[in-house]
């Protein structure tokens, strides 16, 4: 599912972030990535999501190599990819519904759809009955809720969560935790960088381990 | 950091959480991320019609007209001004193209007049004059003459210039004999004009001869100049809707670009995300278009009246002609275009350049 060969990422800086990352991701797998901040989860993060390009290497998802891949292909790409944010992206310009309805508007499903798959997604989360609030009234912890039903609603293949339960205590991150199993269990590939390291001892998966851009650990705890 | 607080009291007293939670686990057949609906799912959508497709991208541009013209009606003030400046740009070379339309029609008007005005001297009879009249009739190249006695010429200054009582003080009728002549002419060359014109001055009884053509030709000259310097202004005054859009779409980029962030991220390309900003633009052109038609009726208004009593003056029927219907649309259609066009140059200048780091 996801393959890095010898990456490297450089930043114009001069710092680099990442260098001579190898790891392989089966699809259906649920992986954790972990390291201290600044040892490069947000760049590797970053270089799936084609936010950013390796200095070196190659990266290939879903059998494409993203160096190939032409600019104006990368929209489409992304929405084969589900993303979770530390700090939501939520809008708060709009409602519940419209926020996780932003995926399907954008790939251009019908009305009708939309309305369906939205209310799916809600339901998943246990937020159905906040559709109509702006996320702005919304708690931490369903504002993250709201962050994952967008993530999921197009139906990705590939789910990247970056410290979704950052600013959340144990209790709303296992129930977070508990949602991405959920995801993965019906074949979704789930990568999530944290560096709560209790949280990756209570789910034993497998785990990189990144120090200052080194991959340093690849498997079950340590 | 925003509310942490009333998330973690909401969802410890909530009973329905876990409740929720196994109702969804008997309910799992019909859950969309199923494994197997989930291929399913994407096979459809991947097969999906090209009209359902269709469908949806005329969806977004309807959506994106609407709700782009629902913001700008939302901050109704800043539209307004916006709206304004636009407007005052185009109705400025509108106005003078408009004055150089009205005052071609009137040259026009004349073209036809190719006479030559031949003065006799004062002490030539009216026999003599008629003799000439008709030898000059005779000639090749002369389609007309009329000859106009000096009683005659006076009668027709008194009714028209409206000085009658100043020429009844007059002691001595000052006008001299006139020969009007139409010249036959195929083509109205200089050359031809300019020999009849010697011919005619060489007889002795010939005071002078003035062509009307030329300040005819004159006057059109002067209106090529006048339109050109038209065009030149509204190009500029289209150069400034331009920049005034342009920046005005630039702000209302950078006022969303959060918005525009998390749309690349879950998959808008660009076309999808500058959209609104289009529509953005053409309605600010549209809006400032229609405001200079409603500036322009006003003023045209205002200055008809006067017009058409200054041609009442000059014993002439002529009106003051407006844009017309498909003039309007025209003007319209251009502002708007040239907002499309100014919101494009801020979208590829500012729009491309947001990507999610």
């Amino acid at each position: 599912m996801i393959r890095f060969d010898n990456v490297s990422k450089r930043y114009d800086n001069g710092f680099e972030a990442l260098s001579r990352i190898n790891f392989l991701v089966e699809p259906g797998e649920m992986l954790f990535l972990t390291g201290h901040s600044g040892a490069g989860k947000s760049t590797l993060m970053k270089l799936i999501m084609q936010m950013e390009k390796p200095s070196n290497g190659q990266i290939t998802v879903d059998g494409q190599d993203l160096n190939r891949m032409p600019s104006s292909q990368v929209p489409y790409y992304r929405r084969n990819i589900g993303v979770v944010f530390q700090n939501h992206q939520l809008l708060f310009d709009r409602s519940v519904f419209d926020n996780v309805a932003l995926p399907l508007q954008i790939a251009g499903l019908p009305h009708h759809e939309i309305g369906r798959r939205v209310r799916a997604a809600l339901d998943k989360v246990s937020l159905l009955e906040k559709e109509r609030l702006n996320p702005i009234v919304l708690s931490g912890g369903e504002q993250q809720r709201v962050g994952i039903a967008r993530a999921v609603v197009n139906k990705p293949t590939m789910l990247l969560a970056d410290e979704p339960t950052g600013n959340l205590d144990p209790e709303l991150s296992e129930e977070i935790m508990t949602l991405f199993r959920q995801f993965n269990e019906v074949g979704v590939t789930i990568l999530i960088a944290s560096h709560d390291v209790e949280l990756l001892k209570r789910m034993n998966k497998r785990i990189l381990g990144l120090v200052e851009g080194k991959l340093v650990h690849d498997g079950v705890l340590w | 950091m925003k509310s942490k607080r009333p998330s973690v009291t909401q969802n410890r007293t909530r009973p329905s959480t876990g409740a929720t939670r196994g109702a969804s686990v008997t309910r799992r057949p019909e859950r969309p991320p199923e494994p197997d609906a989930n291929r399913q799912q994407g096979a459809v959508q991947r097969k999906r019609g090209f009209t359902d497709k269709f469908d949806a991208y005329m969806a977004h541009h309807s959506t994106s007209a609407i709700d782009s013209l629902l913001r700008l009606l939302a901050t109704p003030f800043q539209s307004l001004m916006t709206w304004l400046v636009i407007a005052i740009a185009v109705a400025i070379p509108a106005a003078l193209y408009i004055g150089f339309a009205n005052l071609q029609q009137l040259g026009e008007n004349w073209e036809g007049s190719s006479q030559v005005s031949v003065f006799l001297r004062p002490e030539t009879s009216d026999a003599k004059a008629e003799d000439m009249r008709t030898k000059l009739a005779a000639r090749a190249d002369i389609a007309k003459v009329v000859y106009v006695s000096p009683a005659q010429g006076l009668a027709e200054f008194k009714a028209q210039s409206g000085l009658g009582e100043v020429v009844d003080s007059l002691e001595k009728n000052p006008l001299p004999g006139t020969l009007l002549v139409t010249p036959r002419l195929q083509n109205g060359s200089d050359a031809a004009i300019t020999s009849l014109e010697q011919s005619l001055l060489a007889d002795p009884a010939v005071a002078d001869v003035r062509l009307d053509m030329q300040w005819v030709k004159r006057l059109q000259q002067l209106m090529m100049l006048g339109k050109k310097m038209v065009f030149g202004l509204g190009g500029l005054l289209a150069l400034g809707v331009l920049l005034v859009i342009g920046n005005t779409i630039r702000l209302s980029i950078e006022n969303r670009r959060d918005e525009i962030l998390v749309v690349k991220l879950v998959g808008g390309t660009d076309s999808y995300v500058a959209r609104p900003f289009l529509y953005t633009g053409l309605w600010y052109g549209i809006g400032g278009g229609l405001l200079a038609l409603i500036v322009l009726g006003i003023g045209f208004y205002w200055v008809s009246s006067t017009a058409e009593q200054l041609a009442a003056l000059y014993q002439s029927n002529f009106r003051l002609q407006g844009l017309g219907f498909f003039g309007s649309m025209q003007l319209v259609l251009l502002a708007g275009l040239t907002g499309l066009l100014g919101a494009w140059i801020a979208v590829v200048r500012h729009l491309i350049q947001i990507q999610p780091r």
